[in-house]
């Protein structure tokens, strides 16, 4: 425990003094913003039309129309930008040699990968954070469901645990941390989209793409629910990133 | 204290090291003396559980390094070649962080730090930036977070190189030091460096051991009696005559150096002075004079050729 609380100590340390965690906060929290922006100007335009169109207005929902596309646009710009956050994890460690000390410390493989995984989590956190302003300068202007907002964060940050526990992966298997966030980045890419390939191929393999894919269980989430199956699928996705990690870690014991 | 058998580790088909058994007891500082490449640090780093060998087996205190490497570890503080270290991170805070991966905790941890921050001298450097230390200053915190909770064995590897000459010193005699109460094992290619610090030698190249013996016993094998080097003005083949002929020298040659001779003699003391006076009295103008050792790659030739003599003489 002392050990995985030294190596989140450390890790917490070099990414905040790290010029990397600065840019891509600063760029997520600006597009963020952005889109935030944009969706509530479009929600504002569209409520002063219905204003002369009572039809139109009993479709305006502001949860609907403004949080929920919010978090799909967040999910979005987690997948670009937490693999340059990821990508440093082991690939830094073994291109500055420092994995010499790590793998000769007295400390296993698991709690190294928690210390590592712990901190960027809260990197995650702290990023998910800054977008929290959103939504309260605009709680003084409408009414929010607070409920689809926690439960939406919930989701994202779920779903940014597993961007981030298959980028820890893949920084394993490299010492350039450029080749590392190339990879993560497509990886994620693909597991995202894997659903849009759902109606091409047969009724039971397009089953099983539409459950494999990524976003298709973050709607659960935006849209309210805490769906056991969505909230399952997230946590074997981490733990079976993390499981890899720490296999092939653990691989130089028996590799000779 | 450490136990190695038949041990063998290869780089895709190229043998790093190849059939080494070593057993190193406790108390001593030994040193592993090589060319770069002789596999020296291959052997420290299996000793250290960062690599497992292709075979053989690695025990440390009787613990497999294999099956249990984690009580290996907590035995064993570690100084790589590189001196690889967090280098955006404060001092105090790499070695705060190393400290808790070693198990400590609270008030047995800032005593730690404080024990080894002023055991290598980095009181004045606590807050600095790794990045920003020289290179000895870097190799100062590197033994410093290898002694953190007082691991009963040392491994260093080329503890020395790449710095100045005070700071070797500094560093050999902080190893010194340390050596008394703890094992060391330290690497190194500087011959010298052995026979200063280390109570038993290992010689290594292209991957197995050459010899292993006290550097005393070593220097008196190989060198088989002592060297001078002699600058002199004056007609070179007059000089080398009148020297071998002396009493006590066994060859004279020149060195190549226009005026240098080298003179290998059975004694030391009663030689020098006779030489001195026959340069002397003849004329000629005596513009140095001093003893000279063995240069590592002498040592390697001559264990080399002794062994390849050897098995020679058994295959005949």
């Amino acid at each position: 425990m002392n050990g995985i609380i030294g190596v989140f100590r450390k890790e917490i340390a070099i990414t905040f003094t790290s010029p990397i965690f600065y840019a891509t906060g600063f760029i997520f929290l600006l597009v963020s913003g952005y889109f935030f922006y944009s969706n509530t100007a479009y929600f504002s335009l569209l409520s002063f039309q219905a204003a002369q169109n009572p039809f139109l207005s009993e479709s305006l929902n502001l949860s609907h129309m403004v949080i929920k596309p919010f978090f799909g646009d967040i999910s979005i710009i987690l997948l670009l930008m937490l693999p340059l956050l990821t990508m440093r994890l082991y690939a830094e460690e073994k291109r500055s040699g420092t994995i010499e000390l790590l793998f000769t410390y007295p400390i296993s493989d698991a709690s190294v990968l928690a210390g590592k995984f712990a901190a960027t989590l809260v990197v995650l956190l702290a990023l998910l954070a800054g977008t929290l302003p959103n939504m309260i300068i605009l709680e003084t202007m409408a009414d929010l469901e607070w409920g689809i907002i926690v439960t939406g964060y919930l989701g994202v940050f779920l779903m940014g645990a597993g961007f981030i526990a298959l980028g820890a992966f893949v920084s394993t298997l490299t010492e350039n941390q450029i080749v590392a966030a190339v990879i993560s980045f497509g990886a994620l890419l693909i597991l995202w989209a894997v659903g849009w390939a759902k109606s091409l191929v047969g009724p039971g393999l397009g089953a099983v793409l539409g459950h494999l894919a990524l976003i298709g269980h973050l709607d659960n989430f935006t849209q309210g629910l805490i769906d056991t199956r969505s909230m399952v699928f997230y946590v074997l996705f981490i733990m079976f990133w993390l499981f890899l990690t720490h296999r092939f870690l653990n691989s130089r014991f028996w590799r000779g | 204290m450490i136990q190695v058998e038949n041990l063998t580790k290869y780089y895709g088909l190229k043998p790093a090291i190849q059939n080494i058994s070593l057993d190193i007891e406790s108390g001593k500082i030994v040193g592993l003396l090589g060319p770069n490449g002789a596999g020296k640090t291959t052997i420290l780093r299996i000793l250290t559980c960062f690599m497992q060998p292709t075979s053989g087996r690695v025990a440390v205190d009787g613990l497999d390094c294999r099956t249990r490497s984690l009580e290996v570890r907590k035995r064993i503080g570690f100084l790589p070649e590189t001196v690889p270290l967090y280098s955006d991170l404060r001092v105090q805070a790499f070695l705060r962080f190393a400290a808790s991966i070693k198990g400590l905790i609270g008030g047995g941890l800032r005593r730690e730090l404080d024990r080894v921050i002023s055991e290598c001298g980095l009181q004045e450097h606590r807050k600095r930036l790794i990045k920003h230390l020289s290179k000895g200053l870097k190799q100062r915190v590197g033994l410093a977070q290898a002694l953190l909770n007082d691991p009963p064995l040392l491994i260093l590897d080329e503890p020395t190189t790449g710095l100045d000459p005070a700071q070797i010193i500094e560093v050999r005699n902080l190893i010194r030091d340390l050596g008394g109460e703890r094992n060391v094992l330290l690497s190194t290619h500087i011959l010298p460096e052995v026979s200063q610090l280390c109570d038993k030698v290992i010689i290594l190249h292209n991957g197995r051991v050459l010899k292993e013996d006290t550097p005393l016993n070593l220097a008196r094998e190989i060198q088989q009696g002592f060297r001078t080097v002699i600058s002199v003005d004056g007609p070179e083949d007059e000089v080398l005559r009148a020297l071998s002929g002396l009493q006590g020298v066994i060859d004279v040659r020149a060195s190549g150096r226009p005026g240098e001779i080298v003179v290998n003699s059975s004694s030391d003391e009663g030689v020098r002075p006779l030489m001195a006076r026959t340069i002397v009295e003849s004329g000629w103008g005596l513009r140095e004079m001093r003893s000279s050792e063995l240069s590592l790659e002498e040592v390697f030739v001559h264990l080399v050729t002794e062994e390849t003599g050897q098995e020679g003489e058994n295959a005949s």
